[in-house]
C-alpha cells in the first residue's frame, strides 16, 4: 500500500499529474453536472445552445456587414461571423467559466480535499458542447453556402487544443487568484469584453488600418482566429510565425497559469 | 506488516495562521497595492496563531480515534490537516493509506441535481472510482432508504432524507482511514444508531476511523482510543476514559483555583462557602435546585443580595437569577442555606456552569465556575424529531400548538 507523506508545502512545482488522472472521475462529474444544470428547468432546454451563436452571429454580420460594410474575405458576413464566434466563445466560454468556478465550489474547496485543479479544468465540458452544437450548425451553414474549406479542416483539433490551453491558462491563473481577490471577478469580464473587438472576429484583418495591423498582429487571439478561419471557411492560411507563436504562447500561458494556481492553492482553504 | 507500519503518524505537526496586524485584512487588489505604495519599505506586520502546536501521534490500523477538545482546542484543523484539505506550516503527516473525508454531511450534494446523479458526483468527490460507486451503489441506496425518490431532485427532498442519503454515500467509502467531523449527530434516533453501527464496522475491517465530536457520549460508542488536545496541543493520547477523564478535570482547573476563595475578585467581606447544584445531571425539563452556603459576616452592615448565572459550554450567560428581582435579601448576621430553584427552564443538552455573585453595594464575592451540571441528551418533547427539529435556538421551551 503506497503511503502518502503530508509535509509543509515547498517552492513552487508542477501539480501531481498522477493525482489528477486517479480523480479523473470528478472533472468527468463536474462537467455533466455543469451541463445538466444548465438546461434542467428551462423551457426550450437545449435549443439555447443552437438560438445563442445564430443570434450573435447575426447582429454580428448586421452591424460589421451591413451597418459597417466591412469586408469578409468574400465568404457571406453570416458564415465569416459566425466561424469567428465559433472560437472566440470556446476561448471566452472556458476563461468566463473557469475563473469563477472555485469561488463558486467554495464548500467544496474549503471542506474535502480533492485535486483541485480539476473545478476550473472540468468547466471546459460545458463549453465544449457548446462547440459542437455550434460546429455542426456551421457545417450545415457550409453545406448550404457551398463552402468547402478542404484539408485545412483536419487541422481544427489543433487549433481547438491551443484555444483550450491558452483559455484554460488564463482561467486558472484568474480562479485561484479570484479566490483571494475578488476584484478579478469584476475586471475579467470587462477585460474579455475589450478583447471581443479588439480581435478580428467579426471582422477581418484587412478591414485594420495599416498603422495599426502590428497591434492587432501582436494579438494571440489574432493569430488562433486567423488559424480557425483557416480551417473553418477556407480562408487564407496563417503565416507560419504565427502559428508556432501561438504553439508557444498557449503552452507558456497554460503552465504559468498552472503555476500561478499551484502557488495561490495552499491557501485555498484558509482564505476562500 | 511491519511493526511500523502505522496507519497515521503524525510528527510534530504545526498549523499557523496569520493574522493582519494592521486594520482589516487585505482582499483587495488595490488595498495590496497602496499598501505597498505608501510603506514600500515596511514589512506588513502579522500575529500569528497557534491553531495547532507540534502535534505527534501514531494511530495503527483498526483503530477508532477519537479527537477531543475544546472549542477552539483545533479539533476540526487536526482534521483538515489530515484530509489534506489544508497543509501543515511545519512536521508531516505519514498516511497508510487513502483517507476519506465524511466532513458535514451533504457537502458536495447539488439541489438541482437528482438523488442518483448526487450519488455519482458526491461519490467522486470522496475519491471514489466509477467501478467502486457503480458497485455499491445499491448498498448506498438501500442504507438510505430513499430509493423510491432516486430520480428526484434532492431540493425537493426533506432534510431528513437528504442527510441520509448523503452519509449512506460517505459511509460506504472504501478508503482506508476515514474522517468523520460531527456527522453522526444528524437524523432521526433510528438513523443515528444505524450509523454508529456502521461506523464500527468500518474499524472493525481493520481500517482507520478518525472522528471529531463535542457529543462524547457518540465518542464513548465508537471509539477505542482518544486523543485530547488544548489549546492546539496534544494534552493526552490514550484511551477514551482517559482523554474524557482529561476533557474534565481541565474544566475543573479553573474551577479548583476559584475555589479558593483568596482568589476570587470581589471585596471579601463575605464570601460564599459552596455552591452546589443538587442534580448534577438531569433532563433538560427538569427543575434547577442551587444550594448556596453563605456564612455570617461581621464585616457588613445592612442585607445583602445574591445572583446566580448559568452559563453554556461556550461561556454565555443564559439566564441570569438576581435574588433581588424576587424580592429574596439576607442579612450577615447570621448564616443562609437559601436554594434557588428555576422552574420551566429547558436546558438543551450540553454542560452548563453556574456563577455565583454576592452583593450589596458592590461585588462582595464574585465566583465563577461555582458549580457544574451536565444536561442528559434526551429531549423533553413527546415526539421523536431528526436533529434539526431542535438545532437552532440556544435553549428549548414548554410550547404547544393550539390547533383549531
Amino acid at each position: 500500500m503506497s503511503r502518502t507523506i503530508i509535509t509543509p508545502p515547498r517552492g513552487v512545482g508542477l501539480p501531481p499529474w498522477r493525482e489528477l488522472w486517479e480523480a479523473r472521475e470528478v472533472l468527468w462529474r463536474f462537467g455533466s453536472r455543469d451541463i445538466v444544470l444548465r438546461y434542467r428547468q428551462t423551457a426550450i432546454g437545449v435549443a439555447w445552445v443552437i438560438l445563442q451563436p445564430l443570434v450573435s452571429a447575426g447582429i454580428f454580420s448586421i452591424i460589421f456587414g451591413s451597418v459597417a460594410k466591412l469586408p469578409s474575405g468574400g465568404v457571406p458576413y453570416f458564415i465569416f461571423s459566425f466561424a469567428g464566434l465559433l472560437g472566440w466563445n470556446l476561448v471566452n466560454g472556458i476563461v468566463g467559466r473557469s475563473s469563477g468556478s472555485l469561488v463558486a465550489n467554495q464548500a467544496l474547496v474549503s471542506k474535502v480535499f480533492f485535486p483541485r485543479l480539476l473545478i476550473p479544468l472540468a468547466t471546459m465540458l460545458s463549453v465544449l458542447l457548446d462547440f459542437a452544437v455550434a460546429f455542426v450548425l456551421l457545417v450545415i451553414l457550409l453545406v448550404v453556402f457551398h463552402i468547402n474549406p478542404g484539408w485545412p479542416l483536419l487541422l481544427l483539433p489543433v487549433w481547438m487544443s491551443l484555444a483550450i490551453l491558452l483559455a484554460m491558462g488564463v482561467g486558472i491563473a484568474a480562479a485561484s487568484l479570484m479566490v483571494k481577490y475578488r476584484d478579478v471577478a469584476y475586471v475579467l469580464p470587462w477585460l474579455m469584453q475589450i478583447l471581443l473587438y479588439a480581435t478580428p472576429i467579426a471582422y477581418s484583418l484587412s478591414a485594420v488600418p495599416a498603422n495599426l495591423l502590428w497591434l492587432f498582429t501582436l494579438n494571440p487571439l489574432t493569430w488562433l482566429m486567423e488559424a480557425f478561419r483557416w480551417s473553418l471557411i477556407g480562408l487564407a492560411a496563417p503565416p507560419l510565425w504565427e502559428i508556432g507563436a501561438l504553439v508557444l504562447a498557449s503552452v507558456a500561458v497554460f503552465l504559468g497559469g498552472v503555476l500561478v494556481f499551484q502557488k495561490m492553492e495552499r491557501t485555498f482553504a484558509d482564505v476562500i | 506488516m511491519s511493526a511500523n507500519d502505522t496507519a497515521i503518524t503524525v510528527s510534530e505537526l504545526s498549523k499557523t495562521y496569520r493574522l493582519n496586524v494592521a486594520g482589516a485584512p487585505v482582499n483587495r487588489i488595490t488595498d495590496a497595492v497602496i499598501n505597498k505604495a505608501r510603506h514600500p519599505l515596511r514589512r506588513t506586520r502579522y500575529e500569528y496563531f497557534d491553531a495547532i502546536k507540534d502535534v505527534s501521534f501514531d494511530v495503527p490500523w483498526g483503530e477508532a480515534l477519537g479527537i477531543v477538545g475544546r472549542n477552539g482546542a483545533g479539533k476540526s484543523t487536526l482534521l483538515k490537516l489530515l484530509t489534506r484539505i489544508t497543509s501543515p506550516t511545519k512536521g508531516s503527516i505519514d498516511l497508510g493509506g487513502r483517507v476519506g473525508s465524511l466532513l458535514e454531511v451533504g457537502t458536495g450534494f447539488h439541489p438541482e441535481l437528482t438523488g442518483r446523479e448526487n450519488v455519482y458526483l458526491n461519490g467522486a468527490l470522496l475519491g471514489m472510482s466509477r467501478k467502486e460507486i457503480r458497485r455499491r451503489f445499491d448498498d448506498i441506496v438501500e442504507f438510505s432508504g430513499v430509493s423510491k425518490f432516486l430520480d428526484t431532485q434532492v431540493k425537493r427532498y426533506s432534510s431528513g432524507m437528504y442527510v441520509r442519503l448523503a452519509f449512506s454515500v460517505a459511509a460506504h467509502l472504501e478508503t482506508e482511514i476515514l474522517a468523520i467531523d460531527e456527522v453522526l449527530a444528524v437524523g432521526d434516533a433510528e438513523f443515528q444508531a444505524k450509523s454508529l453501527a456502521k461506523m464500527r464496522d468500518v474499524a472493525k475491517d481493520g481500517r482507520t476511523v478518525l472522528y471529531v465530536s463535542h457529543q462524547i457520549q457518540t465518542v464513548t460508542a465508537l471509539c477505542t482510543s482518544a486523543i485530547y488536545l488544548d489549546k492546539g496541543r496534544l494534552v493526552y493520547h490514550g484511551s477514551v476514559d482517559g482523554a474524557l477523564e482529561t476533557y474534565r478535570s481541565s474544566f475543573e482547573k479553573f474551577q479548583i483555583e476559584q475555589s479558593d476563595p483568596t482568589k476570587r475578585s470581589g471585596t471579601g467581606q463575605l464570601r460564599l462557602a459552596g455552591v452546589q447544584v443538587l442534580e448534577p445531571q438531569q433532563a433538560p425539563a427538569d427543575e434547577k435546585l442551587i444550594e448556596l452556603e453563605l456564612p455570617a459576616s461581621s464585616h457588613l452592615v445592612g442585607d445583602y443580595f445574591v445572583s446566580c448565572h448559568i452559563n453554556d459550554i461556550n461561556g454565555s450567560t443564559i439566564v441570569q437569577c438576581d435574588s433581588r428581582a424576587v424580592g429574596a435579601w439576607f442579612s450577615p448576621d447570621r448564616a443562609h442555606r437559601p436554594v434557588l430553584r428555576i422552574d420551566n427552564l429547558w436546558l438543551k443538552p450540553g454542560t452548563y456552569t453556574v456563577d455565583a455573585f454576592v452583593c450589596q453595594a458592590g461585588i462582595l464575592d464574585s465566583w465563577e465556575g461555582a458549580a457544574v451540571f451536565e444536561v442528559l441528551p434526551s429531549s423533553p418533547y413527546p415526539e421523536l424529531t431528526s436533529e434539526e427539529a431542535l438545532s437552532a435556538g440556544i435553549v428549548l421551551s414548554d410550547f404547544h400548538y393550539e390547533v383549531s
